[in-house]
Parts: structure tokens; C-alpha cells; sequence
């Protein structure tokens, strides 16, 4: 069997001598006797570390890795320079646990410290905290932000991802929050619904830019319905995009949030991502989980602390503003690393060669029959009519190709920087032999 | 030290991007702002980080006796597993067919565990212990409404609690009854019985509990609440101590979370990801979140259960976190289980007794993987309190333990050894501890003082909440 345990026969025995006892077992006196597991726990034996890697391998080769994807849907294969994955193993960053010793943690705060910014300048929000769990439950907690004694009503577009709508909706059973979807027309959200439905009971209205079709949304134009009814507005936008397209601040977003997976996460069938969380000045106080801030030492030296806790489970207990204690951390340093090592114009780059060959995609298909189901402007996915998809998706998946997600009335398209134009032209070819 | 923003020069970059091969596509409304990120060659990059994980301190710089978080060693194996292209480099989204060794992962994972735990089935999609409590605690919101009992709107919850289980209760629509601990640290039974009722809706607990001591009260106490209607809750961030040993789903709880990222050995990150699996018994499959991993004959597949509460999570976990649990499972085995369980309290009774010629234990008895010390006598005699003992620590290499936790002990540290630290770790530590006890008497200014080695020394944390700077600027 693999043992983590150092001490040999001989030191454990020396060691219940000074305890004064004559058997481990002895330890366990305040355990009824009737609970106790008999016979062991019909676990199979343990391995060697040779055997379990080889268990272990076995497992990861049962699935499929393709060399060419063109699905997003939440999940995005983006380039991931090798700078992240050496910096993030350092094993003093992977072991660590909460800096709640601040002398000893300052890597750690600092790293937070410096995401925070990342993440704000990305938004143009004016704070971030230091991560939630995922995109959807950044979105979840956002609505209990937005909420106060008046208004308790949280409304979301049916453009969203139906994941993230999912998590909202959970969490709204939790909370009892009534949630309202809001329709989509043509692919985007129904703005002269929204105007209908909104009025001084709303809380907060999500919409996600680009919405789960690709397509950009009136982002500007929502939130000045939204603000107009008195809501706050929260927007979940994919960061990437925020490198080129309108933020979140300049839409009069109140609060920003999203998943951080495509700022170099891999997309390991589905996480660990993380939920970054931003808002403006007057809502700061309002975010859940932790936050870092700058302060001095007694010599004057800078450092970094957690701080703002009293909003925090562990201080405030019932009264918290959530029940969040560990985050995604080592994921935050990862996205740190990644947007410091694409700096300004990399992160522009990897933004507008999605964009590009998204749209030459959706050029090729329209050439061989596959239109686009909505008209307008779109990111980096895109939704064409199929109506064979089955039998389009099996050609490409036969050529080592995912091809894009099946929606309802089409396929769901998604293109990064990682594709060539070669691997494009290819998949268009298959598509036309399929007919 | 500079933050990466200070460092570098306008021009300097990496790499990294290829020019566009197809014709360039931009937004009609594009980012007006400037996006000042950090511009830095890949040489500053790696020395900035290689700087900031300096100063750090992991669990292989020294002992890490952080109480309740259980700081074992975290195995190399089980990051190679987690970093296989098979498992990383997968779509979530891919065919089903094309991903059954993930859903074996899973499987896998929860077969072990149900076994370990005495569950019937599992959810992975919680990302935390927090996000845990508050999925469990919705899965008996759900099954109290299924059945039409909407008047079970309190969640029990012993003032020994960590903070994330008042705070869970409120979030999934419960309001928290606080019950005092009895002076044992165990659960008051006779308060017990007189806060259940008609609008209990389940008792919150840890077992061993928060001050270390295995409640051998625990077949009476779940008894009481299921005879008054409720379901017991069992917070899984003291199973180090029993797991092989004795099984929550024997001691009477219909739900319960785990702390992958403690029991299960993998890292926890700095602060996550973690992964907080929930387990239940059979009434409660039916609500549990969806999708969850079926095997059928040509395989596994992904289903909804009946009365599913829904999502709690986009996807359906912190998958590489499980895979890293799993590999630690497989390799422990049925053996390994207990053994680490019982060399992790042996080690906790063996540092609580060398400790004990000193200072004061708030309960003085076997414990279990950790125990609790009070430091209130000897702040009284001299001063120095627990953080200024915590403190201390730091200048000798060591982590200290978890401070003022749990709320019923004052000046409270609370160790936890772990089973993966030897006696020779444990000797030299408590000589420290001793030290400074001792130091604590004779120059209790040099613990005022402390630390003096570390990279920064006490921090303002009164100065950093008044006046927050929560971001860098230039100005």
C-alpha cells in the first residue's frame, strides 16, 4: 500500500509510551464501539506509485483530445504561454493555504493585489475582489449585491449562458429570490421587454456580452433601461473581448463579473476556472469573498493584508454577506501571470485573431450554405443554421475536428487564436463533402 | 518589494502571438480606455514571480500546523495526474463517448467516497467546503418542500461552528439557532432538545468537533433531530481524524461535505481551488444537483436527477482537484485510510502532551487530530497572547496554528498536526513552543516585537479597512 506517514513502528511506539497508552487504538475510547468500521472499508488495497500512475493514465487516455476545436459555449482553448504553468507549480504558490499570516504570505497578497488590478483595468470597474468559484457563481452573487429591502427582484436575459442562468437560479432558491428571464429576440436580448418588465422591485438585470450566441449585445443601451428603472446593472462579459471591445464601465455597468477560464485556464472538462467579481466605488463594500489591500508594517515598509473582512463568514457569521472562504487563488495567480505576460497588445492580439477568424468561419460556411441564424454584430461565436447537424459534426469529429456546439436551430461556432486558417479551410471542406 | 506594474519599460514584451492569417475583423464599438497592463520582458516576468513565491510559505518550507485545515503533505504524483493532456486539455462540452475517462474519474471518486463516508451518492460540483454546506443545506430545504413541509426554516447550529455554516444557513433561506457547547466542547444535548421542533429544518456539525473531541453523544444527538423531523448535516472538515475509523453516514447524518483539498491531500492553492464533494444518503439523491455521472451498459452518461435542485456550479466540478483526490484514494487504499486517520490524532496527543508541561489545554483530554490550546493565563501573567506566540513561531520557520478559532475558547490556538509530519518535526517544533513559552516570561518584549526575519513585519491591518487601497494606481 502508498504511505504518506514518516514515522516507523518504533516512533510511533515511543510516541504512545510519552502519551501513556498502550495502542493507537486507545485513542479512540470516545468512538462507540458499535459505530466502528469492523472489517475495513471495502476499498481495493492500496498502490504503488508506479501502479497508480499507471491506473491513473489509463483513465486519461479513455478520452478524446482534439487537435482542432471549434466549440466554446463557456469553455474557451485559448494559447496558454509557457511562463503560466512554470510559475504556477512552484510549490510554495500550490501548497500554501488562505494567507491569513500575512508576514509569511506576502507573495500571495501581492499576486491578489496585483489581480485586482488586472481585473479592474480590464473592466475599467474601480474594485475587484480576489475570485469566486466560477462565471456562474460570480453571477449568482452578484444579485445578492444588487438587492436591499425594496427591491428583490433579479432579472436575467435568455441570451445568457443557460449555465450560468442555472447557478442564478439556484441560488435564487436558496435566497428566495424571484428571477425573471427576460426574452431574447433574433438572438439578443428583447430590449422593449426589458423596458416592460423592469420597474421599482428590480433589483439588479444580468446580461451576458457577447451573449451565449456570440453576439454583442445593446450593452450602453440596457443600462440605461436599467438604471432608468432604478436596478442595478450587472453585466457578465468575457474578458478577452473586454481587451477590444466597450467595457463594462464605459456600458454603466454596476457591477462586472465573468469567468476568468480563458485568460490562460485550461479548459480541463470544465474546471478549475475562476469567478472574477468588479464594481464601481459605491458598491465595494457589497462584494463577497476575499479582498486584499495595501497597508505598511511597523517599519514602514509596504505590504498587503486581507482586509474589508468584516463583510466576511468568519467575523460576521450569519450576518455575512456570503458563505465564501476558499476561492480559486492559484487560479487568479494563473490569470496574473497570463495577462502580465500578454500585456496590452497581446491580449489585443489574441482578442481581434479570434474575432478574425471567427468571422472567416462564418464566411466560409455562408459560401457553402450555412447562414448565420441572426443578423448583427458577434465576437468570437456564432450561431449558423444546420439542419443536418449530426451527420456535419460526425465528419469533423472523424477528422480529429470538435466541431461546434448543437443549439437549438443550428450549431454553435467558436473560434480562438489557436486555429490556423489551414485547419478552418479544412473543416470547411469536410462540412461541403457532408453536402 | 514592486509591484509587477513598477517594473519594466514601455516596448518591453514577450512573444507570443502570430501575425493574422485571415482578413483582420474589429468591434464597431471598441475599447476606448487603455488597457496598462504590465509591459515586461519574459526574464523580469519570471523573477517577479519567482520573488512573490519566495515569499511564500508552503507546505514544504516548514511545519504547517494550521488547526482545522488539515496541512498535509500534498503528493507529486497526484499534480502529474491532474496536469495529463488527457484530463486538461478535454472540453467540457465534448460528445459523451469521447470523455468517459473523466466520467470514470468521477465514478471512481464517488464509489470511494460513499464507501469511506457511508453515503449513498455524490456531487462534485461544489467548488469549496462553503459551496458545500450551502448545496447540502439546499438539498434539505428541497426535500423538507418535496414532501410539503414548508415550515422548516431553522438550521441548529452549535456556537463551536466554523463561521461558514451560519453564513450557509442564511444563504440557502434558513434562519441559524445558535446552541452554547456544553463545558465539554461537545454538543449540550439537554439545549439540543430544546431548540428542535416542528420548523427544525437539520442540525449543522462537526464530528470531531472544532475543539478536537470525537462527541460521544453523536448517536443521541442525531436521534433527537430525526425524531423531531430534521436531517443532520456533518461538516467533513474534521474527517482526517476518522476516516477508516468510523463512517458519518453510522453516526446518523443524511448529508455531508468534504474538504478534497484537506482530507484528500490536494493543495489547496494558496486559497483554492478546493474542491468541497457533497455526499447523501438515498432520500436525498433525487435532489441532488445536476448532471451526475450514470454508468450504463455502453458506458457512462450524464443525468438530471429527479428533483434535481439544479446547477450549483457551470459544468460539473473542479475536475483536476478530484483527479488529484482520486490518485491520493487509489493510493492509500483500504489500509492507508486509517492508518493516516490514526497517525494523524496519535501525532496530535503525542505534540498536545509534550506541550501540556507548559500551557493550558481548554479541554484536557485524548483528542482527536487536533486540540485546542488557552493562552488566557498566560496573557494574564505576562502579556504575550496568542498572536504574539503565533508570531514568534514565524521567526522560527514555523506556520503557526489557527488563531482565536473556535469563538468558545479565548486566546485560543488550535494545532493540527497531520499524520505526515514525523516525530523529529513534531520534537523540534515543540521545543519551540516551549521556547517560547519560556520567552514569553523572562523578555516578553522580544514576542511584542516579533517577527523580526520575515520578508515584512507586523502589518497595519486597522490602517489597511479605514483608509482601503484595493488597487494599484498611478497617481
Amino acid at each position: 500500500m502508498g504511505s504518506y506517514v514518516p514515522n516507523t513502528m518504533d516512533q510511533r511506539k515511543a510516541m504512545l509510551d510519552v502519551i501513556g497508552v498502550s495502542s493507537v487504538d486507545d485513542l479512540f475510547e470516545s468512538v462507540p464501539h458499535e459505530m466502528l468500521v469492523g472489517d475495513g472499508l471495502k476499498l481495493p488495497n492500496g498502490l504503488s506509485e508506479l501502479e497508480v500512475r499507471a491506473k491513473v493514465t489509463a483513465m486519461a487516455e479513455r478520452n478524446r483530445v482534439y487537435k482542432t476545436i471549434l466549440r466554446g459555449a463557456g469553455a474557451y482553448r485559448h494559447f496558454i504561454p509557457s511562463v503560466v504553468k512554470s510559475v504556477i507549480s512552484r510549490e510554495e504558490l500550490v501548497t500554501a493555504y488562505t494567507p491569513y499570516q500575512a508576514e509569511i504570505s506576502q507573495g500571495i497578497l501581492q499576486s491578489i493585489f496585483e489581480y485586482q488590478t488586472m481585473i479592474c483595468m480590464l473592466t475599467g470597474m474601480d474594485v475587484s475582489n480576489a475570485s469566486v468559484y466560477d462565471g456562474g457563481t460570480a453571477a449568482a452573487e452578484a444579485i445578492t449585491m444588487c438587492k436591499d429591502r425594496k427591491r428583490r427582484k433579479a432579472y436575467v436575459s435568455a441570451c445568457a449562458n443557460p449555465d450560468v442562468i442555472g447557478v442564478m437560479k439556484t441560488y435564487c432558491f436558496g435566497s428566495d429570490t424571484e428571477l425573471e428571464i427576460i426574452p431574447e429576440k433574433d438572438g439578443r436580448t428583447d430590449l422593449e421587454a426589458l423596458k416592460a418588465m423592469v420597474g421599482d422591485d428590480a433589483a439588479c438585470v444580468y446580461i451576458q456580452q457577447p451573449n451565449y450566441y456570440g453576439n454583442v449585445e445593446e450593452a450602453a443601451a440596457i443600462g440605461e433601461i436599467v438604471h432608468a428603472a432604478g436596478a442595478k446593472y450587472v453585466m457578465g462579459v468575457n474578458p478577452i473581448a473586454c481587451a477590444i471591445m466597450e467595457t463594462p464601465a464605459a456600458c454603466g455597468a454596476d457591477v462586472a463579473v465573468g469567468d476568468g477560464q480563458p485568460l490562460g485556464l485550461d479548459i480541463a472538462f470544465g474546471g478549475p476556472y475562476l469567478g472574477f467579481m468588479a464594481a464601481t466605488k459605491a458598491m465595494f463594500r457589497k462584494l463577497p469573498g476575499r479582498i486584499v489591500g495595501q497597508t505598511h508594517d511597523v517599519e514602514g515598509n509596504v505590504g498587503y493584508v486581507l482586509t474589508l473582512t468584516a463583510r466576511e463568514q468568519h467575523i460576521r457569521r450569519e450576518k455575512a454577506s456570503s458563505n465564501i472562504c476558499s476561492n480559486q487563488a492559484l487560479c487568479a495567480f494563473a490569470t496574473g501571470v497570463y495577462m502580465t505576460a500578454m500585456g496590452e497588445e497581446g491580449l489585443r492580439q489574441a482578442a481581434t485573431l479570434s474575432m478574425s477568424k471567427a468571422h472567416y468561419l462564418a464566411g466560409e460556411l455562408e459560401k457553402i450554405g450555412m447562414k448565420r441564424l441572426h443578423d448583427g454584430e458577434y465576437f468570437h461565436e456564432f450561431v449558423t443554421a444546420c439542419d443536418k447537424p449530426e451527420a456535419v459534426l460526425k465528419a469533423l469529429d472523424d477528422q480529429g475536428i470538435l466541431g461546434g456546439l448543437p443549439v437549438e436551430g443550428g450549431i454553435l461556432w467558436c473560434v480562438t487564436e489557436l486555429v490556423t486558417k489551414e485547419e478552418l479551410d479544412r473543416a470547411v471542406a469536410i462540412i461541403k463533402e457532408v453536402g | 518589494m514592486k509591484l509587477i506594474f513598477e517594473k519594466g519599460a514601455p516596448g518591453q514584451h514577450l512573444s507570443l502571438m502570430p501575425p493574422c492569417d485571415v482578413p483582420v475583423v474589429t468591434p464597431k464599438r471598441p475599447r476606448t480606455e487603455p488597457l496598462p497592463l504590465p509591459h515586461v520582458s519574459e526574464t523580469e516576468l519570471t523573477r517577479h514571480y519567482t520573488a512573490l513565491a519566495k515569499r511564500v510559505h508552503g507546505v514544504n518550507d516548514g511545519f504547517y500546523p494550521l488547526g482545522s485545515c488539515t496541512m498535509k503533505y500534498n503528493p507529486k504524483i497526484n499534480e502529474d495526474m491532474a496536469a495529463l493532456p488527457g484530463f486538461t486539455q478535454v472540453h467540457p462540452l465534448q460528445p459523451e463517448e469521447t470523455v468517459q475517462g473523466c466520467m470514470e474519474v468521477y465514478a471512481e471518486a464517488e464509489r470511494l467516497l460513499d464507501e469511506i463516508t457511508g453515503m449513498d451518492a455524490m456531487t462534485f460540483q461544489p467548488a469549496a467546503g462553503a459551496h458545500g454546506e450551502f448545496t447540502g443545506l439546499l438539498l434539505i430545504k428541497a426535500y423538507h418542500h418535496h414532501r410539503g413541509d414548508t415550515a422548516r426554516t431553522k438550521i441548529i447550529v452549535p456556537d463551536s461552528a466554523h463561521g461558514t455554516n451560519p453564513a450557509s444557513a442564511v444563504m440557502a433561506g434558513f434562519s441559524v439557532v445558535n446552541i452554547p457547547s456544553a463545558p465539554d466542547g461537545c454538543v449540550d444535548v439537554e439545549a439540543l432538545k430544546a431548540a428542535v421542533g416542528p420548523d427544525t429544518a437539520g442540525l449543522m456539525l462537526t464530528n470531531p468537533n472544532t475543539v478536537g473531541i470525537f462527541d460521544k453523544n453523536i448517536l443521541e444527538i442525531t436521534r433527537i433531530v430525526h425524531e423531531a423531523g430534521g436531517l443532520c448535516y456533518y461538516d467533513g472538515a474534521n474527517l482526517n481524524a476518522v476516516m477508516g475509523v468510523v463512517r458519518p453516514g453510522d453516526m446518523g447524518f443524511d448529508v455531508i461535505h468534504l474538504n478534497l483539498h484537506k482530507t484528500f491531500s490536494t493543495p489547496h492553492g494558496g486559497g483554492g481551488p478546493g474542491s468541497g464533494a457533497v455526499g447523501c444518503k438515498e432520500i436525498l439523491r433525487p435532489f441532488l444537483p445536476g448532471p451526475v455521472v450514470v454508468k450504463g451498459e455502453s458506458g457512462y452518461h450524464f443525468e438530471k436527477p429527479e428533483h434535481s435542485i439544479g446547477r450549483v456550479k457551470d459544468f460539473y466540478g473542479n475536475f483536476t482537484v478530484v483527479v488529484k483526490a482520486l490518485t491520493y484514494i487509489l493510493t492509500l487504499g483500504k489500509e492507508g485510510i486509517p492508518e493516516a486517520a490514526k497517525n494523524a490524532v496519535l501525532n496530535a496527543n503525542y505534540m498536545m502532551k509534550r506541550l501540556k508541561e507548559k500551557y493550558t489545554m481548554a479541554y484536557d483530554e485524548i483528542c482527536m487530530h487536533e486540540f485546542v490550546m488557552c493562552l488566557e493565563d498566560l496573557k494574564e501573567e505576562t502579556g504575550i497572547s496568542a498572536m504574539d506566540i503565533a508570531k514568534g513561531l514565524l521567526d522560527n520557520g514555523i506556520h503557526p496554528p489557527t488563531m482565536y478559532f473556535p469563538l468558545i475558547v479565548h486566546e485560543a490556538l488550535m494545532i493540527e498536526p497531520t499524520e505526515t509530519e514525523s516525530k523529529e518535526t513534531l520534537d523540534e517544533a515543540c521545543d519551540v513552543f516551549l521556547k517560547l513559552w519560556d520567552l514569553a516570561h523572562t523578555n516578553p518584549q522580544a514576542l511584542h516585537d516579533a517577527p523580526v526575519t520575515t520578508p515584512v513585519r507586523r502589518l497595519d491591518e486597522v490602517g489597511a479597512a479605514r483608509n482601503p487601497v484595493l488597487r494599484y494606481t498611478t497617481e
